[in-house]
């Protein structure tokens, strides 16, 4: 499996070895090639960032019409008047607002619960010494390889029979197990805790405990900031598993969104309107931390 | 299994952010903080990541091992009869399950691959000295911050057959209307557009961090010897991106396996046959098809093993290749 462990990185091996502190790496990271883009660069950017918006805009733009309008030759292509009136109904056809507050609930409890897990685990991989720690740490890194069809059907009679079927906690416990958070946080705090820094924590006799909470959690804190942005992310957008643990009378944003679009209405505009209210406030949350999650893809580039 | 964690490479996987404080000197002496660190409490921080693991991910594998050994019926779980592998020599039988694992085959292929090489491109592009350089980088990302559903959603609309503006713009130009649901190549080809718009920029980021960390040098030494941009795309940064375009293949098929969402919601209808011929049935709905619409957990639960070792072997193939290339160099 070390086609897992030793992704791209291998290359920036070189500089970071080299380098000491962080500062000079990112003198070093700017230096990088640093020709200016030509216009057909521009051109070819611009076209791609059209064809990565425009899906989203139109979902907007079909929401804000009737169906009729949409249906129209040429299509129409700005919004329109009818957007509340399309939302309206679309939360008649689906409880979109509970399932709103039930997806900041799950996302939220299980950003909380996994960024404190693996930090936890993250620290003990990188820090301690302890017997098996390769082994499970081994574990830890295969299960990533493992899909997630392979732990549903025991997990839904587990579910079934506690009678947790619908409610949020069956969502939110099985997700909190993130094999790429505690990869993701063993790597960090392997590089970006100082061992004297523990050191120094132990000789003033503070217990592992002590330690972690007020030496290893403040130096963690940009990679935790970082992991809970990819887990809310993740959390939010998660089908497979909510749409068998949840139904439609308690469901998350994914759930309604699946069951808006089964058929069941036949007014297209109406659809879009649903699909706009469910994916608007991740996008929101994208626009303002944007800059902030492509930063933490671009460390961690490991597929969450 | 065997993961190389003291490996300098694996370390240098996640570099701390520009903002962090400045990272210990690489060569710590390991000798002292063996001593220092060598510590019981270890199980401790690891114990609540491994007891949710083991109650949600390892106890549930194996017993999906030993479901695929019974035939189970959903209305009837305890009462499960051993069978032996006779799930899996149904499964062999199975016309669905071939024409599954064909559907999921082309699809993965359909999307991996367009996917990877535009990533690649884009990322070359994102790699000049840009204007609006987070600008561009956020809106690439966009995608892949749109739920499944959403994405699934919005491109059924839009590979609509009477209305639906990719129809519409065909039209435009003077060809005739696709309908994108009902053939078989068709579909399949508008499910991996779905899945391409959704990751292309995610692993447009992922090669761009790997080709900032490519020494300045070898591009200085190819201008030197008059190559070409072109010629030094190919030459020396495609050859330093190996291993991460190993990586993000390996991903790439870990997730084109388990593809699952895109096709069940791609109908409109909520069925999960994947298309009145199954034309586009993946193995994730056909799993999701025989344990939860015909309720035959034990067949389910061999498809799902059916599907690791599709990814094992793949990740193993992989693996290989990494192997041997690290040899070829050395």
């Amino acid at each position: 499996m070390t086609t897992l462990a030793t992704p791209p990185e291998e290359s920036v091996d070189a500089p970071a070895r080299t380098v000491a502190s962080a500062a000079p790496r990112r003198r070093r990271r700017r230096a990088g090639r640093v020709t200016a883009a030509g216009p057909l660069t521009y051109l070819l950017l611009a076209l791609t960032t059209l064809v990565s918006v425009f899906p989203l805009y139109w979902t907007m733009v079909a929401g804000s019409h009737t169906n009729a309008e949409i249906a129209a030759t040429p299509p129409p292509f700005l919004p329109d008047a009818d957007l509340f009136t399309n939302i309206g109904r679309a939360m008649e056809e689906a409880p979109i607002g509970l399932a709103i507050v039930n997806s900041v609930v799950v996302a939220g409890c299980i950003t909380v619960g996994t960024v404190l897990c693996c930090t936890l685990a993250g620290f003990a991989f990188a820090k301690l010494r302890f017997r098996g720690n390769g082994v499970l740490l081994g574990l830890v890194i295969g299960t990533m390889m493992v899909p997630t069809q392979l732990a549903i059907i025991p997990l839904f009679i587990l579910i079934a029979e506690l009678q947790w079927v619908d409610h949020l906690q069956a969502v939110v416990l099985p997700t909190l197990v993130s094999a790429f958070g505690v990869f993701f946080m063993r790597q960090f705090l392997t590089q970006a805790l100082p061992d004297e820094l523990l050191e120094a924590g132990r000789v003033d006799g503070a217990s592992t405990w002590r330690i972690f909470w007020s030496i290893v959690v403040p130096v963690a804190r940009p990679a935790m900031a970082v992991l809970a942005m990819l887990t809310f992310l993740t959390a939010w957008n998660d089908f497979f598993w909510p749409i068998i643990a949840l139904t439609t009378n308690n469901p998350t944003v994914q759930v309604a969104l699946a069951g808006l679009g089964g058929g069941y209405v036949p007014d297209r505009a109406v659809i879009m309107a649903g699909t706009l209210v469910g994916t608007l406030p991740v996008l929101v949350v994208f626009v303002v931390l944007g800059k902030q999650i492509v930063g933490g893809i671009m460390q961690g580039a490991v597929k969450g | 299994m065997t993961i190389a964690s003291d490996d300098p490479r694996v370390a240098a996987v996640t570099a701390p952010p520009p903002d962090a404080p400045p990272a210990a000197p690489a060569a710590a002496p390991r000798r002292r903080r063996a001593r220092l660190t060598r510590n019981r409490w270890g199980y401790a921080y690891v114990a609540p990541f491994f007891l949710l693991f083991g109650a949600f991910s390892l106890y549930p594998f194996l017993y999906t091992a030993y479901i695929s050994l019974h035939e189970v019926r959903l209305s009837d779980i305890d009462g499960a009869e051993f069978v032996g592998f006779g799930n899996y020599t149904a499964l062999l039988q199975n016309e669905f399950f071939w024409n599954a694992a064909r559907n999921t085959l082309t699809i993965g292929i359909l999307s991996t691959v367009p996917q990877l090489c535009i990533a690649l491109g884009l990322a070359h592009l994102l790699n000049y000295r840009l204007r609006g350089r987070t600008f561009f980088r956020v809106a690439m990302l966009m995608p892949y911050a749109t739920s499944i559903a959403a994405a699934t959603l919005v491109f059924g609309q839009l590979f609509g057959h009477d209305y639906g503006l990719i129809n519409a713009l065909l039209q435009g130009l003077g060809l005739d209307r696709v309908d994108w649901e009902a053939g078989t190549l068709s579909s399949q080809v508008a499910i991996s557009v779905i899945v391409t718009w959704r990751w292309t920029g995610y692993n447009a980021l992922i090669y761009l961090a790997a080709m900032q960390a490519i020494p300045n040098d070898l591009y200085e030494a190819a201008t030197l010897d008059g190559a070409s941009r072109w010629k030094q795309f190919i030459h020396v940064t495609v050859p330093a991106l190996k291993p991460t375009i190993l990586f993000t293949i390996v991903v790439s098929t870990i997730g084109a396996v388990q593809l699952f969402g895109e096709p069940l919601l791609f109908s409109g209808n909520g069925m999960t046959n994947g298309g009145a011929s199954n034309q586009y049935q993946t193995l994730g709905l056909l799993m999701y098809d025989q344990g939860w619409t015909n309720f035959r957990l034990g067949q389910a639960a061999a498809t799902a093993w059916a599907m690791f070792l599709i990814i094992l072997v793949v990740v193993g193939a992989c693996a290989l290749i990494a192997r041997r290339r690290a040899r070829a160099e050395r």
